[in-house]
């Protein structure tokens, strides 16, 4: 047992899989700008990411804006300067908490039922059907998945920053016997468009990335029942620490200066 | 380039290992157009996968595979998809869709063939469903709501509703009680004559392979040991379709029980 060879092999294996990774969603990527494509099978995927995430994306971001509002305040009363609390609770809505939370949920409700659903598909060998019946199982079932996560996560990550706002806005209104007018005022000097436009980037990168790993890891999956729930525990973790990582990096290249 | 003597599917030591496990050993076949071959076998010899490797679902470590004459090993993309757009595949689980309901399963190749549009293939898939027994209540049905002999007669209506030219059953009858299994064993029958179709089925069930076989291959340790015409089949002189046709335990056959 040399461990020299033993690192070696873990890093190879690592570039391996990264590569596989990668060539994966370039020939996702590349099904998604050249027909057929399958409008029925992107609207119900795009209803699934969207609509159906709304309840769960709504509630989290508003909690979030609530707790934080009631956070800043408290540690800004410190300084006596309770006046920024709208402005801090827009700002982390918006560039970071919406994006990053609304990732996070919907890799763990899409991301792993996208893994589950493809690794059956799988090992039930529907994924050799379609291709026994004129269809290339990437175009199929590939590419309307990513392209659906890439375009709805944005959409939910505008609801979420409404909702959180708002919530801070209750909380301030309610709790901390801000005047409404004041509180909108301060929102609006507050949040600029890099603000929100920064967070809908993420949320379009965050929505690729968890539809990739998800499809990724369920079309590659094996070993009947038990290989299904490693695809979907894989594809959650890993779309979600992907999150994190692309969360920094997109932050650094908007706002660093 | 294909002849008047050319078989419609010529294959020609196939090889494929998983692993250290080697499944195919050089296999050699020949189906006829119009002929009707089923190949017989122990469970775990590798018939499903030489079927799987003529769709390029795996792709063989050696040999080839000609189609009408034509190469088939290794083709990809749009070349692999016109080759297999002639072909129609029963999968041996059924393999149906179940995020869509019967009939869009039965139609689901007419449509993605662009040869119908959603709304004509409706038609065209209740009377293939027709075809295998099942009514057209059936076709509003989701896959998981049939029993397991309905899934794989609304498979064998996929398989065969868009006509290919060449037919693979993966064990058509198994999990079917008697008198559907021959309800099948006819239908086969009747595309391989109606269509033309070539066929090449699998199975384990004897009477089915008497029944649709013009020709029988006997598949054992990753090589075609025996072929010949369905009416030799009893009087082979070989040893181990005697003992597979017989469904003796004792023979030159061992099953692998023991690790
Ligand atoms: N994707 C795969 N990965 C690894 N091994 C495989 C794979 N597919 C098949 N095998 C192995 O190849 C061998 C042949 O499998 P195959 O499914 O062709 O058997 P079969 O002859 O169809 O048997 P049965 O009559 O039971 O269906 C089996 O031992 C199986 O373990
Ligand atoms: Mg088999």
């Amino acid at each position: 047992m040399n461990p020299l060879a033993a690192i070696g092999r873990a890093f190879l294996a690592l570039l391996e899989a990264m590569g596989r990774l990668v060539l994966f969603a370039a020939a996702a990527v590349s099904h998604i700008v050249r027909p057929p494509f399958y409008p029925r099978v992107l609207l119900r995927q795009m209803v699934d990411i969207g609509y159906y995430s709304l309840p769960v994306v709504a509630l989290t971001t508003l909690f979030s804006g609530m707790v934080l509002a009631l956070q800043s305040h408290t540690g800004f009363a410190r300084f006596s300067a309770e006046g920024a609390v709208a402005g801090v609770v827009s700002l982390a809505i918006t560039r970071e908490l919406a994006p990053v939370l609304a990732g996070l949920m919907v890799a763990g409700r899409v991301g792993a039922s996208m893994a589950a659903e493809l690794g059956t598909m799988r090992v039930t060998e529907q994924i050799d059907a379609l291709s026994t019946l004129s269809t290339d199982p990437m175009k199929y079932l590939v590419a309307p998945r990513i392209l659906a996560g890439f375009a709805m996560l944005p959409l939910l990550v505008l609801v979420g920053d409404v909702i959180g706002i708002f919530g801070g806005y209750i909380v301030g209104i309610y709790k901390l016997d801000f005047s409404p007018a004041a509180y909108i005022d301060q929102t609006w000097r507050f949040v600029e468009v890099r603000d929100v436009v920064s967070g809908l980037v993420k949320a379009a990168a965050f929505g690729f990335l968890v539809s990739l790993m998800g499809c990724y890891h369920g079309y590659r999956s094996e070993g009947g029942a038990q290989g299904v729930g490693r695809a979907a525990t894989n594809a959650v973790v890993s779309s979600a620490i992907l999150i994190l990582v692309f969360n920094y990096i997109i932050t650094e290249l908007f706002f660093a200066k | 380039m294909s002849g008047p003597d050319e078989p419609k599917i010529r294959i020609r030591g196939l090889h494929k290992a998983f692993g250290a496990k080697s499944v195919l050993r050089g296999v050699d076949l020949d189906v006829g157009a119009g002929e009707s071959v089923v190949v017989i076998g122990g469970s775990g010899t590798g018939k499903s996968v030489t079927v799987k490797c003529m769709l390029g679902l795996v792709e063989p470590d050696g040999g080839s595979i000609l189609i009408d004459g034509a190469e088939s090993v290794g083709l990809r993309g749009a070349a692999r998809e016109a080759v297999n757009a002639r072909m129609g595949m029963l999968f041996q689980g059924g393999a149906l869709f179940d995020s869509l309901p019967v009939w869009e399963n039965v139609a689901f190749g007419l449509v993605a063939a662009g040869q119908k549009t959603r709304g004509a293939a409706k038609p065209v898939a209740l009377d293939s469903l027709a075809r295998v027994g099942l009514g057209p209540e059936v076709g509003e049905l989701m896959p998981a709501e049939l029993s397991g002999g309905m899934q794989k007669r609304v498979a064998l209506a996929r398989a065969i509703a868009a006509r290919p030219d060449i037919i693979f059953f993966d064990e058509p009858t198994t999990g079917l009680d008697p008198i559907m299994a021959d309800v099948i064993n006819d239908l086969i029958v009747q595309c391989v004559r109606e269509l033309g179709a070539t066929a090449l089925s699998i199975t384990h069930d004897m009477a089915s392979a008497r029944k649709i076989a013009d020709r029988i291959a006997m598949l054992h340790d990753g090589r075609i040991v025996w072929s010949g015409p369905v009416s030799e089949i009893d009087e082979s002189g070989n040893d181990f379709v005697d003992q597979f046709i017989h469904g003796r335990a004792s023979g030159p056959i061992r099953m692998a029980v023991r690790r």
